[in-house]
C-alpha cells in the first residue's frame, strides 16, 4: 500500500501543535532547563566542590540526569498514542478516513517526537548557552553529541511506546506497562547484569557480556557519552571494563536506530 | 434498474464463538437511503464497520462503486465516503472548526467549506469554542458535518440521531432529504423504529447477526401479512347494530371500550369491513392503522425464533 506523505505530516502537525498547546513542550523544557542547571551546578559537589566545573564533567552529569528523566518522559508522552485513540473512540473516525494504519501510526510518531526533540534541544540548548563560556569548540562538539544522543535515547523509548500503546488493551495498562518498563531498563537492568557479574565471578558471560548493554538503549546512549569523553571514562574507570570494539560509534549508533525502527514496526505489525 | 452502489457478498464476522454477522448478502443501490435495523448488539454496527473496511470480516466480499474497500484504490473509495460513528468522539480541545480542518485536511477535502458546513449544522456561533463545550446535540451535529467533508457520494450513519431533540432530529432528516435529491446514497443504521419508517427507502432487519429480511416497508408488509387495526368511534347507542355487523367478518377481533372499538383484521378483508363499517349505523369514525415498522420488526424476529426453535413435541 502507498504511503501519502501529506497524511503523515497533517497528523504529525496536530500531535505536536497538541503538545504546544497544552504546555507540555513548555513543561518539559522548564523540567529540563531546571534539573540541568542544578545539575550542572551541584555535579561535582561529590568531589567536594560546587560550582559549574569543566563541561566534560557537566555533561557527564546532564547525561545521569538524561539517563533517568528522557526515557520516562518519552513513555509517558507516548502510552496512549494508539490505546487512547481506541478507548476514546476517536480512532474509528480516522481510520474510516483515506489514512492508511502505516501512516497515522508514522503520523504520531513524528509528531510525538518532534514535540520531544524540541523541548530537548530548548531546554539543554539554554543551559548550552548558559554553559558556553566555557565551552570551545571541541566541547562544543560533545554537547552537541550529548544533545542528538539525548534525542535518539528519547526516540528510542517513544519507540518502545508506541508498541505498549498498540499492545495494550486500556490505558490503565499500557500506563503501568510503560512505568514498569521505565523501571526495567533504567533501574533494574544494569543492577542484573553487575549481579550475575557479581554472583558468578565472571564466569558467566565472559567476552559477549559487554555487549548485552546494547539491549537496553538507555546503556547504549551511556556508552556513547561516556566513550566520547576521556577525562569521563577516566573518571568512571570504565574503559578497563567494556571491550574496545563496543566503543566503535557506528556499532553504537546503529544499535540505537534498531532500538527506534524496530518497536515502531513490531507495532505497526500488530497494528495492522 | 437502478446501479447497485454497495455489495455486500456472504460476509461473515467471529468474536470467538460469537457470530457477530452471519453471511450477510445485501446490495444497496444508488441515490437510496438505506436503513439496518435491529436491536442493540443485532450486528448493524459490525457490519457498518466491514463496510467501511475498518473491520476484516472472517469471510465474504464487499464492493463499493465496484472496487474492494480495503483494496489498492481504498483511498479513491474512502474519499467518495462520509462516516459518522456511534457515539461519534472528537478531541475535546480542538474547536468545531479545527476539528472539521484536521479531518477535512486527511480527507483531501475543500477547507474553504468547513465554515459553511458547521453554518449548516448550526454551529457557526460555536465554531472557535473547544468541543469540550458542546452538549451532546452539539457533537452529533458536528459529527453530521464532518461526515459531510469532501462532498461525498455515500454516507454511513451509524445510529445518527442519538443525542439530538425533536426539533434537531426533524432538521436532520430533512437534510437527509435534500442529500438524497442530490444523488447521495446514504445508509443509516437505527434502532428507533418509529422515527425511520417514513423516511427511509428500504430497510434490512437484523437479528443475532443476520440479515432477517430486505425491502421496502411495504413490502414488509405485504410479506409478513400483519392484520391491520381498524379504530372505530361508536355512539353509544349503536353498539348492537355494529356486533351485528361484525358477524360477517368472525375471523376480526373487536375489542369495544366505551365509544372506542378496536378491530383487528386481515389486509385482504379490508375493503370488506370498511364498506360494511361506513354503511352500518352509528359509527362516527374511522381510522386505519398499517402495521407499523416495529410490528413488523417483532413479527420477524419472532418468525425467525419461533423457525429456530427445535422442533420438539411431547
Amino acid at each position: 500500500m502507498s504511503i501519502e506523505f501529506k497524511q503523515i505530516t497533517t497528523i504529525a502537525q496536530k500531535e505536536f501543535w497538541d503538545r504546544i498547546r497544552n504546555r507540555w513542550v513548555l513543561a518539559v523544557t522548564a523540567i529540563f532547563i531546571f534539573f540541568a542547571l542544578v545539575i550542572a551546578y551541584f555535579g561535582a559537589s561529590q568531589e567536594g566542590v560546587v560550582g559549574f566545573s569543566s563541561i566534560e564533567l557537566t555533561i557527564a552529569s546532564l547525561v545521569s540526569l538524561a539517563i533517568y528523566l528522557v526515557p520516562l518522559i518519552a513513555l509517558i508522552l507516548g502510552y496512549d498514542a494508539i490505546v487512547g485513540e481506541r478507548e476514546r473512540g476517536s480512532l474509528d473516525l480516522l481510520l474510516a478516513l483515506p489514512v492508511t494504519r502505516l501512516e497515522l501510526l508514522l503520523g504520531k510518531y513524528l509528531g510525538l517526537s518532534t514535540a520531544l526533540t524540541f523541548s530537548i534541544v530548548t531546554g539543554f540548548g539554554l543551559v548550552g548557552l548558559f554553559l558556553s563560556y566555557q565551552i570551545n569548540l571541541g566541547a562544543l562538539g560533545h554537547y552537541a553529541g550529548f544533545m542528538v544522543s539525548t534525542i535518539l535515547m528519547g526516540m528510542a523509548f517513544l519507540s518502545l511506546s508506541f508498541l505498549i500503546s498498540v499492545f495494550a488493551t486500556n490505558k490503565t495498562i499500557a500506563s503501568g506497562t510503560a512505568i514498569a518498563l521505565w523501571f526495567f531498563y533504567v533501574l533494574v537492568y544494569d543492577l542484573i547484569l553487575l549481579g550475575v557479574l557479581v554472583v558468578t565471578e565472571g564466569q558467566l558471560g565472559g567476552d559477549f557480556f559487554p555487549f548485552l548493554l546494547l539491549l537496553n538503549p538507555a546503556d547504549i546512549f551511556r556508552i556513547l557519552n561516556i566513550f566520547s569523553l576521556e577525562q569521563v571514562k577516566t573518571l568512571y574507570g570504565l574503559a578497563t571494563v567494556f571491550p574496545e570494539s563496543l566503543a566503535n560509534p557506528w556499532l553504537l549508533s546503529g544499535s540505537i536506530l534498531f532500538w527506534i525502527v524496530a518497536p515502531l514496526g513490531v507495532a505497526y505489525w500488530k497494528f495492522k | 434498474m437502478k446501479e447497485n452502489i454497495i455489495k455486500v457478498r456472504q460476509v461473515t464476522k467471529r468474536y470467538g464463538d460469537i457470530l457477530a454477522v452471519d453471511s450477510a448478502n445485501l446490495s444497496i443501490q444508488k441515490g437510496e437511503i438505506f436503513s439496518l435495523i435491529g436491536h442493540n448488539g443485532a450486528g448493524k454496527s459490525t457490519l457498518f464497520k466491514i463496510m467501511l473496511g475498518l473491520l476484516q470480516p472472517g469471510s465474504g466480499e464487499i464492493g463499493i462503486q465496484g472496487k474492494a474497500v480495503n483494496g489498492k484504490q481504498f483511498r479513491q473509495v474512502r474519499r467518495h465516503i462520509g462516516y459518522l460513528p456511534e457515539n461519534v468522539v472528537f478531541y475535546d480541545h480542538l474547536s468545531g472548526l479545527e476539528t472539521l480542518r484536521f479531518l477535512g485536511s486527511l480527507k483531501g477535502a475543500d477547507l474553504g467549506t468547513c465554515e459553511a458546513l458547521l453554518d449548516k449544522a448550526g454551529l457557526l456561533k460555536a465554531a472557535h469554542r473547544p468541543v469540550r463545550g458542546y452538549s451532546k446535540g452539539m457533537r452529533q451535529r458536528l459529527g453530521f458535518a464532518q461526515a459531510l467533508l469532501g462532498k461525498p457520494e455515500i454516507l454511513f450513519l451509524d445510529e445518527p440521531t442519538t443525542g439530538l431533540d425533536p426539533a434537531g432530529i426533524r432538521e436532520f432528516y430533512q437534510s437527509l432529504n435534500e442529500l438524497k435529491q442530490q444523488g447521495m446514497t446514504i445508509i443509516l443504521s437505527s434502532h428507533n423504529l418509529a422515527q425511520i419508517q417514513e423516511k427511509v427507502d428500504r430497510i434490512a432487519l437484523m437479528k443475532l447477526g443476520s440479515i432477517l429480511t430486505v425491502g421496502t416497508v411495504q413490502e414488509l408488509r405485504e410479506q409478513l401479512d400483519l392484520p391491520l387495526q381498524f379504530q372505530v368511534a361508536l355512539h353509544p347507542s349503536a353498539e348492537n347494530s355494529l356486533r351485528r355487523a361484525l358477524a360477517e367478518f368472525p375471523d376480526c377481533e373487536t375489542h369495544i371500550d366505551g365509544n372506542m372499538v378496536s378491530i383487528s383484521c386481515s389486509r385482504e378483508q379490508k375493503m370488506a369491513l370498511l364498506t360494511t363499517l361506513a354503511t352500518t349505523e352509528g359509527i362516527e369514525d374511522i381510522h386505519i392503522q398499517e402495521p407499523s415498522l416495529e410490528d413488523l420488526f417483532l413479527g420477524y424476529v419472532d418468525e425467525s425464533t419461533s423457525s429456530q426453535q427445535p422442533a420438539v413435541q411431547n
